[in-house]
């Protein structure tokens, strides 16, 4: 059974369009990263998932359940944006109460506070947690009972580097588990390049939804190819490629894909009239900025 | 089993941010007062002083138990739509009755364990004071359940304000004045009615109800025996007579009811 299957979802704030006709598939243990600026409709989408707010049209169902319903709400672990969990609690007292609501052992709370890296300030007060520290909290509850999906709502914002790198280990093992894994991001940064496929919404339309590579080359993105010749040579350099001069010694040119192999035969051929030469394929940046932007233009 | 994983949290965080203190210090402290205040005309009058100790304190109750059950509840939704709690609370398989009820539970104990310590104390110093003989434990016990039910009233109508306007800051306002209406507008407007009734239909018909009609007022009559004798209160005596002990009761147990009932048809509407 597919573990989240989310069909013409559509949902209206009066004359808004939050969600338009969003359709969207996770199977067991695949990784899913939704991105989309502010307000594109990623929060909308993941609480409609949860069952806080019903869709205006199209259906959504959790390990074939309704969502909100108790069968997909034991299935489903969930990372808000933002939670200022109780302040006067201890880390392992919230830990526990969440344990409870979701029948698991007490024990397995207090692993998974060693496992987010919480065990030495477990005992504190949640107030005096940094910022990434709470996060590790709500990730911590997230996982616990071994959820069959896992919707995390922007989880590595106020993460530190390192912390990015251990959370994403954390979900890698997650899905080889076998949960279903969508987390939501406003930008596409390397995280989101380990997963398995991204779904990029954009004013609440769905505008990809492959893997990171067959977006690369469906979006035919130029590739950058940066010269370096030297103070003499690189006016011969720029005459004989084309491409624009970007200071006294480089010359950049773009093509694509498919172009690339005879540029760069080209480029050698030149011999000892260069110095070096970069080839920088599109940004994740660029990549994420053009699916945005088609929508826009279209709509 | 949720139920009470709510309401063992609620009690945790009720003793960390001192409510519980709080509550206890101010029944503690008042019910003392009282009892000692109350207790040197008694021996010459040959009532039983818990009687009379119960009398003083059943007027002060009306004021604070209101307080207290309000101050206690006006946070439980708003507070957790602000802080985003609820939104993840909500994603876990239990449903919005078990969160409501739990933190009722949590709510009413707290509230329980203060007017038992405050009553305590009275019957502690009323036997320390004038021994065992002659007390009758009635009227003490009386109050502490007819409390309760005054308590869950108004933490009742706390979850539902909570839970309409939503925000935190603006739900403490919004009971306050609630409680400002319940305990001492709503007396004061009946009050300036009867006095231009002047004892016509109004006063021997309507008034009596209307009166009861409060659970606040409800509990002052089921706890106020006739040996009091302030002008106010034999006057409300009085009217006590027409609504009689049923009445009194009724409205003191129906309006928990009515009250959680109303916080929960609320809270389901609300999206976190």
């Amino acid at each position: 059974m597919t573990t989240l299957v989310i069909e013409n979802a559509v949902k209206q704030h009066g004359s808004v369009m939050a969600l338009s006709d969003v359709s969207l598939r996770v199977e067991a243990g695949e990784r899913v990263a939704l991105l989309g600026h502010n307000g594109a409709g990623k929060t909308t989408l993941i609480r409609a998932v949860l069952g806080l707010t019903p869709l205006t049209t199209g259906s959504i169902r959790v390990m074939g359940a309704h969502p909100g319903s108790r069968i997909a709400r034991n299935a489903i672990g969930y990372l808000p944006e933002s939670v200022a969990f109780h302040g006067s609690l201890t880390g392992r007292e919230q830990l526990q109460h969440f344990a409870r609501l979701k029948s698991v052992s007490c024990g397995v709370a207090d692993d998974l506070l060693d496992r987010v890296g919480l065990s030495d300030a477990a005992d504190r007060k949640i107030r005096t947690y940094s910022k990434g520290m709470r996060q590790r909290i709500g990730l911590a509850q997230a996982l616990l009972g071994r959820p069959k999906l896992a919707l995390l709502d922007e989880p590595t914002s106020g993460l530190d580097p390192v912390s990015r790198h251990e959370f994403y280990d954390i979900v890698e093992d997650l899905a080889q588990g076998g949960t279903a894994v969508l987390h939501s991001s406003h930008a596409l940064t390397e995280l989101e390049t380990r997963t398995d496929r991204i779904a990029i919404l954009s004013g609440g339309k769905l505008v990809a939804n492959d893997a990171l590579s067959a977006l690369r080359n469906a979006a035919r993105l130029p590739i950058k190819v940066n010269v370096t010749a030297t103070a003499e040579t690189v006016e011969g350099v720029a005459a004989e490629l084309g491409g624009t001069r970007t200071n006294c010694l480089s010359v950049e040119l773009t093509c694509q894909q498919h172009e690339k192999v005879d540029l760069l035969s080209q480029i050698t051929g030149l011999g000892d009239k260069i110095r070096d030469v970069d080839v920088t394929p599109a940004s994740l940046e660029e990549l994420y900025r053009h699916y945005s932007a088609t929508t826009q233009e279209g709509s | 089993m949720s139920v009470f994983a709510i309401a063992r949290l609620e009690l945790l965080i009720a003793r960390r941010n001192f409510w519980v203190a709080t509550a206890v210090l101010l029944m503690g402290l008042f019910t003392t007062v009282l009892t000692l205040a109350g207790g040197a005309p008694t021996g010459t009058l040959g009532v039983d002083p818990l009687t009379v100790a119960a009398t003083s304190i059943t007027t002060l109750s009306v004021y604070l138990i209101p307080l207290i059950g309000l101050l206690l509840s006006f946070d439980a939704i708003a507070g957790e739509i602000e802080r985003g709690t609820l939104a993840l609370s909500l994603s876990y398989p239990l449903s919005r009755a078990e969160i409501l009820f739990g933190k009722f539970l949590a709510h009413i104990a707290v509230l329980a364990f203060a007017v038992a310590v405050g009553l305590g104390l009275t019957a502690g110093l009323t036997i320390w004071m004038h021994g065992t003989e002659d007390l009758s434990f009635v009227p003490l016990i009386k109050l502490f359940l007819t409390s309760l039910a005054l308590g869950a009233a108004f933490l009742g109508i706390g979850y539902t304000v909570s839970g309409l306007v939503r925000q935190p800051g603006v739900a403490s306002g919004v009971v306050i004045v609630v409680w400002l209406v319940c305990v001492v507008l709503y007396d004061l407007g009946l009050l300036g009615v009867l006095v231009a009734d002047a004892g016509g239909t109004f006063t021997k018909t309507v008034f009596p109800w209307l009166l009861v009609a409060n659970p606040a007022d409800a509990f002052r009559l089921l706890n106020m025996p006739d040996v009091s004798v302030s002008v106010l209160t034999s006057g409300l005596g009085a009217a006590g007579q027409v609504s009689g002990v049923v009445g009194q009761l009724t409205s003191l147990l129906v309006w928990p009811v009515l009250a959680i009932t109303a916080a929960w048809l609320v809270f389901r509407k609300v999206e976190p």
